[in-house]
């Protein structure tokens, strides 16, 4: 492609196939806690990760 | 969907649905912008005609085909087909809890959500045996997650450190009979940090997050002792010893976190002087979330000014991360790879649902946000009671029931926000805070173009 970089592998469609597992941190948004963006978490889910 | 916006000289596309992110050239951005849905396969005549009047035809007809080729892919205007999985989390396992071992305060930070520690209620140290009832809570209500979070918050945790220690020992002690392994965390304002409690917070919390707010004059203006001196100078000497003894230990994680308002909209300054002056690589300064009223909430007409320091942050992290030597703001993080599954970005917390706040005297809150406000009591842990209706509220609040989520390009990075912000300013945890929403896309706008940056070489 002349005029577009794709930057990132699009993978949010595949991440449901074995997601939804809730072993990972319950993030909070707000300003008096962890206050990341969900989008900054940490999967852990092990068969998720092994199938990057 | 597609959203499409200009940063640092950056024409970037990021389609909603796939979590693909494009860097344009002009011509192919404005091409772009003219095409609210799918493409269709033929380029729209006007359309063409009318950018042939600055572009030549082969050259659009060359973007457009490369665009159809991206949207072939999945990777431009994909489908949101997640709605499916918005009832998966409906009678989760609570795993993780906000222990409210102090409701009182060695400070009187003038923004204090909690009304300087009190929570409207009293001031108050937990007895270790609720802090033992609440292990015991978790331990039975988690289902089969492995790993259960616990945070000691308060009011200030250090007031009542004896019983974080025995309450600690205890969820230990059943660790492995339930097969279950604890992540304690703490946030502390620093004021009675000693060489015992750095050594204990070191060795077994997890992660711990340091109040500060930046600059000693920031600092000083809103977090106060009791006598109404600045407290900077007490803490600070404190969160360093902190600080340089946890990174020589096992559990590394922590951070300082600040608070910027109305009075210090350049709030950059604080980040540059927790990082260049202080030494704290990992941190956070954020907008006080305040009633409009108060003379340092953050308002409308402060938005472009905010965004502009944003900006600003974002170009100096460029600049550092391209040397080697750059600070963690935990705003701009964001991963664009190997981040959580599309089922855990639908909802913006576990607040009432996976996660729960216990007071002192026991009583269930859906978060510490919430808590002291009895309309929003969900249960106690002596009388064994659990609002299950409630939970499932909370477990049914996502970003297709929140207003404006879904039609929102920020929805799978924001998440929808906080529900206790919805519900202090708007009266229902479905309705988000636009004041909020705006800062939220200015950042993950600064974080995706940071991305971007560091990918051009
Ligand atoms: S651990 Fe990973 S797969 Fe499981 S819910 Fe969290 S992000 Fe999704
Ligand atoms: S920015 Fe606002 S509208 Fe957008 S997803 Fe977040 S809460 Fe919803
Ligand atoms: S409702 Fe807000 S404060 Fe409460 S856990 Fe969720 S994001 Fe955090």
């Amino acid at each position: 492609m002349e005029h577009i970089k794709t930057v990132n592998n699009a993978n949010l469609k595949e991440s449901c196939a074995k997601g939804g597992c809730g072993e990972c941190q319950a993030s909070c948004q707000s300003a008096c806690k962890t206050s990341c963006t969900v989008a900054n978490q940490e999967c852990e889910n092990e068969s998720r990760k092994g199938n990057k | 969907m597609v959203h499409t916006f200009y940063l640092n000289g950056y024409y970037i596309a990021l389609d909603v649905n796939s979590g693909a992110v494009h860097v344009l050239d002009k011509l192919c951005f404005d091409l772009l912008n003219k095409f609210e849905d799918k493409l269709p396969e033929e380029f729209p005549t006007e359309i063409l005609d009318e950018l042939s009047k600055e572009y030549s035809r082969e050259e659009l007809l060359e973007v457009y085909s490369e665009l159809l080729e991206l949207q072939k892919a999945g990777q431009l205007f994909s489908e949101d087909d997640y709605e499916r999985f918005t009832d998966m989390m409906k009678g989760a396992p609570i795993k993780s809890m906000c222990l409210h071992i102090s409701h009182d305060c060695n400070l009187r930070c003038k923004y204090c959500f909690a009304s300087t520690g009190d929570f409207g209620k009293g001031r108050k140290l937990m007895p270790v045996e609720t802090g033992k009832k609440a292990i015991d809570f978790l331990l039975t209500h988690s289902g089969n997650r492995h790993n259960l979070e616990l945070d000691f918050f308060g009011g200030e945790p250090l007031m009542n450190w004896d019983a974080v220690k025995e309450i600690v020992d205890y969820a230990r002690s059943k660790e492995e009979e339930y097969n279950k392994k604890f992540r304690f965390t703490v946030t502390t304002n620093g004021v009675l940090l000693n060489d015992d409690n750095i050594d204990y917070i070191n060795k077994e919390m997890k992660n711990v997050v340091l109040s500060l707010d930046g600059r000693k004059c920031v600092n000083d203006n809103m977090r106060l002792a009791i006598n109404g001196k600045g407290s900077y100078d007490v803490i600070v000497p404190k969160f360093q010893k902190l600080v340089e003894k946890r990174l020589e230990g096992e559990n590394k994680e922590y951070y300082a976190r600040g608070t910027f308002t109305k009075n210090n909209l350049d709030f950059a300054q604080d980040v540059y002087h927790i990082a260049d002056d202080l030494g704290f690589d990992q941190l956070s300064v954020e907008p006080v979330i305040a009633d409009p009223s108060e003379p340092y909430a953050i308002t409308e007409e402060d938005l472009p000014t905010i965004f502009a320091e944003y900006e600003k942050l974002a170009v100096e992290m460029i600049r550092r991360k391209k040397e080697g030597r750059c600070f963690n703001f935990f705003h701009f993080m964001i991963d664009l790879d190997q981040g959580p599954c599309a089922i855990k970005r639908l909802r913006g917390c576990g607040c009432g649902n996976e996660y729960v706040s216990v007071t002192p005297d026991g009583d269930i809150y859906p978060c510490h946000q919430f808590v002291g406000n009895d309309e929003w009591k969900m249960g106690n842990l002596d009388d064994g009671t659990l609002d299950t209706e409630m939970k499932d509220k909370f477990a049914c609040s996502n970003i297709y029931t929140k207003e404006g989520c879904k039609d929102c390009w920020c929805k799978f990075y924001c998440s929808g926000g906080c529900n206790a912000n919805n519900y202090s300013f708007n009266k229902d945890i479905n309705k988000p805070v636009k004041l909020s929403c705006e800062m939220e896309r200015k950042r993950v706008e600064c974080a995706i173009m940071i991305k971007v940056a560091m990918a051009d070489k």
